[in-house]
């Protein structure tokens, strides 16, 4: 309860700040909503610097930060709109629906929102990115390197984005070594330091070698370095945290997409879209190999990461089947994105249930 | 899964490494309400804590000055609580809810500078010997001096409120204010420092998180301890040895509950999540269930404010 009220007053209180900010209004204005803080070193902190790019490329931007994904984020939404923003991103799943509310009472403003696939009205674009790709490209990672073949996963909720992570890791680590086994912890947060170390050391104790995350701090590769085993970055380059124990990392790159799309209002040449980009579009990217992963394994990563931007390999290729064994790709086959987009089940070779 | 003696050892030591924040804070938080002060900014004072250590940690590189001036931190936030609710007679548990959120804000505002910095190495004592005796060493041995300390605190704290006469000062004047003013103890001067203290623990508490158990900065890193160590308080009974119990217990819990999950034992995993919580509670209430031994340990004018003029 006191959270919910904190964070609602603070994001009200700089919310207040904004507004005060943007007052002098001219050329195209871009508005942020996110749902953390931009110190949160993750998700938000890479939709901010999505948020630079787009001020550095001489846009005026504005944001608020730490809204809640429920009324408030319908009134901040209103607010932005009513104070001259032609164009508002919202960062987070749950603004789907405030986000097409408020759409509808102002047609002149357009409105990007992240992760969704509700466009209800013309002035609603949608937008994601094909990380399950990065973690393609991790699985294949852990299962050439994995010694002990047991990898650990730290997972935050059970959400068809996460679940598409771990299957494709899954998958990628399973095409190189078919006996790993990967052990998944839920955190139930996406960043609680200590709740994230506490997750990578039970791991680690059970006998991982290799870690990988789908939390946001990087408490995890910190207890990987000092545990001398290894693990991957989530949402930016994680490496200066455990330049020993980071193989690489996928990292969110917005930026890109927020200055395409900011320049296309300016020009008129706006219009309603739903993007999916992946490593192709450079809206995932993977950061430098780390010098432990040996010649062999590095040369296959890079040809791995040819073929998924061309489009060649597809993280999902049948044969897939799932924990029971029955056929969810078949072979020759890949997954479309309307399958991707609602996954919630496991493939098969991965441990446990999905919490429901 | 083979029950390994030296796996339980490494387990033990990563429950106790856990519940560190959780018994400074609690033993802190203890001596205050003990005198009478319901502080309800121990979130706030730990997360000033966690970035003033990480702070100054990173700009002057010097890790003894960086604990000492989270501490310093700590006691400087409790001042204002002091002073709002010692001098100018506030509400406790309104100026102490305002302590967190003005704490919480004002941490993120200086830490703005300070997000994707990695923190340092902190030092480990008795390094050396952490596989000379199985089981026993992981706990004992390679722990920051920060770790030793928490485990004596208990103790200290337990000691010093039965045996020592400024413990027995502390009681009184959280039991009595008016007879302990009569006999000539200046209320608000013990008050005072007993609010102090507990900024100073909290502040250590917070430099724990950010700069020994998960070195680095980002908001609202505390993830909410600062409460689980108020509950605790108040369910140990202002007991610190129960403290102590409480602390392991819902540290335990929060470890073994990932355990289990990557065993794959198959519970639920919303519920494994839920059971510190629940056991915590459900533990400290059947130990402290004698309601004469309460009656005697719960400070009586807890929260009030104390009018009288010396």
């Amino acid at each position: 309860m006191h959270k919910i009220f904190i964070r609602s007053l603070v994001s009200s209180l700089v919310f207040l700040f904004t507004l005060t900010v943007s007052a002098v209004a001219k050329d195209v204005k871009a508005a942020f909503v996110y749902i953390g803080p931009t110190g949160d070193h993750g998700w938000t902190y890479q939709h901010d610097v999505g948020r630079k790019a787009v001020e550095a490329a001489g846009f005026k931007t504005t944001y608020v930060e730490g809204v809640p994904e429920s009324a408030d984020a319908e009134r901040v939404l209103r607010q932005l709109a009513n104070s001259g923003h032609d164009v508002i991103f919202t960062t987070s799943f749950g603004y789907m629906n405030p986000t097409n509310k408020v759409a509808k009472e102002f047609p002149n403003v357009k409105f990007e929102h992240a992760t969704g696939y509700k466009r209800e009205h013309p002035n609603v674009s949608t937008y994601a990115a094909r990380f399950y790709e990065g973690r393609t490209i991790l699985g294949t990672i852990a299962g050439s390197m994995t010694k002990s073949n047991v990898i650990g996963y730290v997972a935050s909720f059970p959400i068809p984005e996460v679940i598409r992570g771990i299957n494709s890791f899954t998958l990628a680590a399973q095409k190189v070594n078919p006996n790993i086994k990967t052990k998944i912890v839920w955190a139930f947060t996406w960043y609680d330091p200590g709740k994230e170390a506490e997750a990578a050391k039970a791991l680690i104790d059970q006998g991982a070698d290799i870690i990988a995350q789908h939390t946001d701090s990087t408490a995890i590769v910190q207890i990987a370095e000092k545990a001398g085993i290894f693990a991957f970055g989530q949402a930016s380059d994680m490496d200066k945290f455990a330049p020993k124990a980071v193989l690489t990392s996928v990292e969110n790159n917005w930026g890109p997409y927020y200055v395409d799309r900011v320049k296309a209002v300016a020009n008129g040449t706006w219009n309603q879209k739903d993007t999916w980009h992946g490593i192709g579009d450079g809206m995932v990217v993977i950061s430098d190999l780390d010098s432990a992963i040996p010649a062999d394994v590095r040369a296959k990563v890079n040809q791995l990461e040819k073929d998924l931007a061309s489009g060649k390999v597809h993280s999902f290729t049948g044969p897939i089947y799932d924990q029971k064994g029955n056929l969810m790709v078949a072979e020759g086959k890949t997954a479309d994105d309307g399958m991707l987009a609602g996954m919630m089940t496991y493939v098969k070779g991965v441990e446990g249930d999905i919490p429901k | 899964m083979t029950v390994d003696i030296n796996f339980i050892g490494l387990i033990i030591a990563s429950i106790m490494a856990s519940s560190v924040p959780l018994i400074l804070a609690s033993c802190g938080e203890l001596i205050t309400e003990r005198s009478g002060v319901l502080n309800l900014g121990v979130e706030g004072m730990m997360i000033i804590g966690a970035i003033s250590g990480f702070a100054l940690m990173t700009v002057t590189g010097n890790l003894f000055l960086a604990v000492i001036g989270a501490m310093l931190a700590g006691v400087l936030i409790s001042t204002i609580f002091a002073f709002l609710t010692q001098t100018l007679i506030t509400n406790h548990v309104a100026t102490g809810l305002a302590l967190t959120i003005f704490g919480i804000g004002i941490s993120a505002m200086i830490g703005k500078n300070f997000v994707g910095i990695p923190g340092k190495e902190f030092p480990v004592l008795f390094g050396g010997l952490k596989d000379s005796i199985p089981f026993l060493s992981p706990i004992l041995f390679g722990h920051s001096v920060v770790f030793y300390f928490a485990f004596a605190l208990p103790f200290i704290t337990n000691y010093f409120l039965k045996k020592t006469k400024i413990g027995l000062i502390v009681r009184a004047v959280g039991d009595s204010p008016d007879s302990a003013s009569n006999q000539g103890i200046n209320v608000r001067l013990v008050r005072y420092l007993c609010i102090l203290y507990g900024g100073a623990m909290c502040g250590l508490a917070g430099a724990y998180l950010s700069m020994i158990y998960t070195p680095q900065w980002i908001e609202n890193m505390t993830g909410g301890r600062g409460w689980i160590a108020l509950a605790l308080v108040v369910f140990s009974t202002w007991n610190p040895i129960k403290i102590l119990i409480g602390a392991m217990i819902f540290g335990g819990l929060t470890i073994i509950q990932f355990h289990m999950q990557a065993i794959g034992v198959r519970i639920p995993v919303q519920f494994l999540t839920a059971l510190p919580y629940i056991v915590t509670i459900i533990v400290l209430v059947v130990i402290s269930r004698d309601s004469r031994k309460i009656r005697l340990s719960t400070p009586s004018s807890l929260g009030k404010s104390f009018y009288k003029d010396n």
